[in-house]
């Protein structure tokens, strides 16, 4: 599924609109930057409570198709110019990540 | 082992006792990697082992440096600093072990993976400490297959 899509089904904010015609992979839950760099693959949609400025090298490093702040939770305007430049799409959700998850889940399981 | 091939590009990257810049050298690493026209698959591995390294010696060490090779045959990556220094080697390289303090848990660090995606993700890693002088590593990826390519699994696969 388009991450465009993914973003309307879930009633996403978007903060950071990168590549949104992108194939969302599945997702990817973690709040532990290794576990991400060890297990998130290539095209998942990560959903996390961090916010700081390394999260977007993660996301980069990895090629994430986005980066989902939970919770209310919203980067900094330094990070977001950072994900800006990077061509990272960073979204945000006032639901918990139990919640983004068990919806995306829905959406991605065939 | 053929020895190493003539270096085609050679660069130092200083890394401070921070957070703040702590994402930089991995991010130019891999500009200058895709610029070189490096594989890929191996500038995606150099990526996670230069964040990986570049992380530990910002969170723990007092600072320190990167020295990115590219040669024709392999990528290697040569991370130095000026201490604490690692007591116990194999301890540190398992899963799980991190001495993180809560702030940097806080912040998704001290997983205790660093170092094992380090080695992960690379085709030799050799890692040496001394206390109170400091740690060097030395991860190389290597560009072709040959009989030792294709890494070390990922912890955990």
């Amino acid at each position: 599924m388009k991450l465009a899509e993914v973003i309307e089904r879930l009633g996403l904010e978007v903060l950071v609109p990168g590549d949104l015609e992108r194939r969302v992979r599945w997702g990817f839950c973690s709040d532990l930057l290794s576990d991400v760099l060890a297990h998130a693959q290539e095209g998942d949609l990560w959903i996390t409570h961090q916010r700081h400025l390394n999260v977007v090298a993660v996301a980069k490093l990895k090629g994430v198709a986005g980066v989902v702040c939970v919770r209310g939770l919203h980067p900094s305007q330094e990070v977001l110019a950072k994900a800006r430049k990077e061509g990272v799409t960073v979204l945000a959700s006032a639901e918990d990540a139990f919640e983004v998850a068990g919806k995306l889940y829905g959406l991605l399981s065939p | 082992m053929a020895p190493a091939t003539k270096a085609l590009y050679k660069q130092v990257f200083p890394v401070k006792s921070d957070l703040e810049s702590a994402g930089k050298v991995s991010t130019e690493v891999r500009r200058i990697l895709r610029s070189l026209g490096v594989e890929p698959e191996v500038v995606r591995r150099a990526g996670i082992v230069c964040f990986e390294g570049e992380m530990n010696i910002a969170l723990y060490t007092k600072g320190g440096r990167i020295i990115l090779i590219v040669r024709d045959d392999r990528v290697e990556l040569l991370f130095s600093d000026r201490g604490p220094g690692i007591a116990d080697i194999d301890l540190v390289k398992q899963p799980g072990y991190s001495t993180a303090p809560d702030w940097a848990r806080e912040l998704g660090f001290g997983a205790g993976m660093g170092i094992p995606n380090m080695e992960a993700n690379s085709d030799r890693f050799v890692m040496y400490s001394r206390v109170g002088v400091g740690t060097v590593i030395r991860a190389t990826i290597f560009r072709r297959c040959h009989e030792t390519c294709g890494g070390n699994r990922a912890p955990g696969t």
